[in-house]
């Protein structure tokens, strides 16, 4: 190449008005921006929503809403958390940000079908938000709308049950757009294991979502067809079977559930050779035990229906299954551990987020165990050990590695640097929050106290005091981590292309990158991360 | 905790200190080992990494380790559940409804309760059965759980072991009431549950009218309140009588008076006539539990409210 000027980073409109340029985009990295802002939007609303449910359980009786208001606000927090942050998250942000970047790519396999779906996702969203406004009060269900109880009720499910079905859409196509991306596109020299982590982590992702979310597309339709038509699949009145909802259901969301913490697990095995300064310990082991967690997670949606009515035979079949998949991510933990020995550990904000990550993932994870099993099951099903429980995995698991996320690809996307102090700090207020507002859910349920209780008998009351207390710590943690990052895009530090001596391509390239990611596709002749 | 209320409760929690010390074991472990690597291998003290190669047999080790372990867990687990879907011969069987929102018990010789009374150390089989949504009978003290499934049969079972009254939870979401289903379990000594379950008196308060005494039972006042305040159905304030503006089946909205017609259509077909301002397809009817008879005495009853003003 003779062409020695400063290219212009992907950021540059090329004289088009900003909001064409962005609206119209195809490449990735802007949509993947499209998503960054627009899922953080609907996480600070969920936010907010679980802080008022937070508030109204401070203490017994009615403190803040109406038991029917409280209803809509934890299914509106589910419906929101659930299906327009957790799921689309990490895949849908850093996935389309870096993937191409990863592979050494010029973008994904088809760029204008990634914005459709990102068009599908903003299209899902809004009729999911607009039941607060229109129709018959927003829905009051749980975000699990499980029948017969989602055919009767008067609020508006069939809009929510609508946005969920489009938003599989947008989730389906995202999947097929990475999964041709990863085995078509990957540059000269990228072998399937010489592939960094978080791309494994998105190619078994992206088989779930591809194979899953039909399944509960159809269901939700099938609910939908119920209450306009009256045609009795659910409701036993109509000559339905409320447990066929349930089975129907879980076929998809559990597996939903590796969708949302697979690609988290990927961005973990980025962070941790990289700020250790040493290549990752069982790269294959890692890879493969993405692919067993996309496979057996299929074959687990039984433990969500323990004291539904299922025969004896399939409850233990179910257990035994259950306790099989926390191997593969028990393997990961192992591996990362491995990874840190022996290195040069630079506990900067992406690092301290990988191992609160692993902590909260860890009880999350060991309290799924105890949810695993069937006679502890039986006591804590449906209580607010459960609500502990994947609030760990959830929150602690994906929203603290979407966090690590952030704070990593954070100088390659802006090209600033956030400050590193204050970030720290901030990951010490939210660590401390998440604990005092998660931990005594689990206390609850052992206790014996139901979840999606509006109201509690007073013996639930001083944990309940307690985890509220953590809500505004957690959300106070938020806040200062919030401020950090538009400081840091607004007016950070110019950051330098490599800022952490990452070794896979993304680093090898401008930060920010330019429209074309590299001026020359790479060739790779090693595995990622051989730090030597 | 109430260890040893039921004979459960020594299966159940055995499970729970065998997953949770192993659980506990493996946090702390990685938890600490994670603290002592950043500390030991920090940069400003280990400025130079060293490479460690793969190994394989690690990997088995930490593959193999786990599995065993967690299928103990599993082992506790199951051996902890395996009775409780084992009734013996014998059980005394009560018939548990669980409705939106209360609960009710019907025993063999048609008594009936709204709290669940059983004697000590007898096993008691509860059948369930829901008339409209999802419910679960929840014995926190027992170490037991349920899903009442309407169109399902099914059914749980306890032994007492200790007297007293614990609580009874509704674990499933059914609705706006949902955390107000609640009831209790009563243990007394068989003498004591004898004498109870012979007397056919169910009243549990003879001031009550025999009217209100066949709502309460069948569950009618969780839903619509006697003193004019809005719950999810009317409320039975002023009812009788009144002009109701109601959507019938075909979707047509007209005025009709409350009398005894309406009262009786509205206990045997819910949705016929549905008053402006309720959901439909809340109520189910009520025709095999409701007679005739009874309705008369309810109507009464919705008069004598007129009357009291």
């Amino acid at each position: 190449m003779t062409n020695t000027q400063k290219h212009t980073d992907f950021y540059d409109n090329e004289g088009k008005p900003a909001w064409k340029a962005w609206l119209t985009t195809t490449d990735h990295k802007r949509i993947g921006l499209l998503y960054f802002y627009s899922l953080t939007v609907f996480f600070l609303v969920g936010v907010l929503l679980g802080l008022m449910m937070r508030f109204e359980l401070i203490s017994p009786g009615k403190d803040l809403v109406e038991a029917q208001t409280y209803n809509g606000l934890f299914t509106l927090h589910g419906v929101i958390m659930i299906f327009l942050f957790v799921i689309p998250g990490i895949p849908a942000v850093f996935g389309n940000l870096t993937l191409p970047l990863l592979l050494g790519a010029r973008d994904v396999a088809f760029p204008k079908l990634n914005l459709l779906s990102w068009y599908l996702y903003i299209g899902g969203a809004i009729l999911a938000l607009s039941t607060l406004l229109v129709g018959d009060g927003p829905p009051d269900t749980g975000w699990t709308f499980y029948a017969p109880y989602s055919v009767k009720t008067g609020t508006n499910v069939s809009m929510a049950v609508l946005s969920a079905f489009i938003l599989g859409f947008s989730s389906i196509l995202t999947g097929l757009n990475f999964l041709t991306t990863i085995h078509r596109m990957r540059c000269p020299g990228m072998t399937w294991f010489r592939m960094p982590l978080f791309a494994w982590a998105l190619y078994a992702t992206s088989w779930i979502q591809l194979l899953a979310t039909p399944v509960v597309g159809i269901t939700l339709l099938m609910i939908v067809v119920e209450r306009w038509l009256g045609i009795g699949l659910f409701d036993p009145v109509l000559g339905g079977d409320p447990v066929l909802y349930q089975h129907l259901f879980w076929i998809y969301s559990h597996p939903a559930v590796y969708i949302m913490i697979l690609p988290g697990m990927g961005v973990i095995s980025e962070i941790i050779p990289t700020f250790s300064r040493r290549r990752i310990f069982g790269y294959k082991a890692i890879a493969y035990a993405s692919l067993a967690i996309a496979f057996i997670g299929y074959f687990v949606w039984g433990h969500h229906m323990f004291t539904a009515g299922m025969s004896g035979p399939a409850r233990i079949i179910f257990s035994v299954l259950t306790f099989l998949v926390a191997i593969p991510s028990a393997i990961k933990v192992f591996n990362w551990l491995a990874t840190m020995y022996n290195g040069s550990i630079d506990l900067k904000p992406p690092m301290l987020y990988a191992l609160g990550f692993i902590f909260l993932f860890l009880i999350g994870g060991l309290s799924g165990l105890v949810v695993g099993a069937l006679a502890t099951d039986v006591h804590l099903h449906d209580t607010y050990f459960v609500v502990g429980h994947f609030h760990y995995v959830m929150f602690g698991g994906t929203g603290f590695a979407f966090f690590a996320a952030l704070h990593y690809w954070f100088p390659k996307i802006f090209g600033r640097m956030y400050n590193i102090k204050h970030a720290t700090r901030a990951f010490w207020l939210l660590f401390t929050g998440f604990n005092v507002l998660y931990f005594p859910m689990l206390v609850l349920g052992i206790m014996g106290m139901p979840r999606r209780y509006y109201d509690y008998l007073p013996q639930f009351q001083i944990p309940n005091v307690i985890s509220t207390v953590g809500s505004w710590i957690t959300v106070a943690g938020l806040i200062y981590m919030i401020v950090v990052i538009v400081k840091g895009i607004r007016n950070g530090e110019k950051a330098a292309a490599n800022p952490w001596n990452g070794l896979t391509l993304d680093w090898q390239t401008d930060s920010p990158p330019t429209k074309e990611n590299f001026d020359v596709i790479p060739t790779v002749t090693e595995r990622p991360y051989e730090y030597k | 905790m109430n260890t040893g209320a039921s004979t459960f409760t020594q299966g159940v929690d055995t499970a729970f200190i065998v997953i949770l010390s192993i659980s506990v074991l493996f946090l702390v472990g990685i938890t600490t080992a994670m603290i002592w690597f950043v500390i030991k291998y920090n940069r400003k003290r280990n400025p130079k990494p060293k490479d460690v190669k793969d190994n394989t047999r690690l990997e088995v080790i930490w593959t193999v380790i786990p599995t065993l372990l967690v299928l103990v867990m599993f082992y506790f687990g199951w051996i902890g559940y395996k009775p409780m879907r084992n009734v013996p011969n014998g059980a005394i069987e009560v018939k548990a409804t669980g409705r939106m929102w209360s609960w009710q018990f019907d025993y063999q010789n048609g008594k009936q309760s709204n709290i669940l009374v059983v004697p000590l150390g007898k096993p008691v089989k509860l059948n369930l059965y829901s008339p409209d949504v999802l419910h679960s009978l929840y014995i926190p003290a027992f170490r037991i759980k349920e899903d009442v499934v309407p169109g399902l049969n099914n059914y749980m079972w306890f032994q007492a072991e200790r007297e007293g009254e614990f609580d009874i939870l509704c674990a499933e979401y059914c609705g706006v009431q949902h955390s107000y289903m609640l009831s209790k379990v009563k243990i007394v000594p068989e003498e004591e549950f004898l004498t109870w379950f012979n007397t056919t008196e169910t009243v549990l308060d003879t001031l009550e009218s025999v009217g209100l005494q066949v709502l309460k039972k069948n569950g009618c006042v969780a839903c619509h309140s006697q003193d004019g305040s809005k719950i999810v159905g009317p409320t039975f304030k002023g009812l009788f009588g009144s002009q109701r503006k109601v959507t019938d089946l075909q979707g047509n909205v007209k005025t009709v008076t409350a009398d005894e017609l309406y009262v009786e259509r509205s206990i045997y077909e819910p949705n016929a006539e549905v008053v402006e301002g309720y959901n439909k397809n809340l109520m189910v009817s009520y025709k095999e539990q409701i007679s005739p008879d009874e309705i008369k005495e309810i109507v009464n009853y919705l008069k004598s409210l007129n009357e009291k003003k």
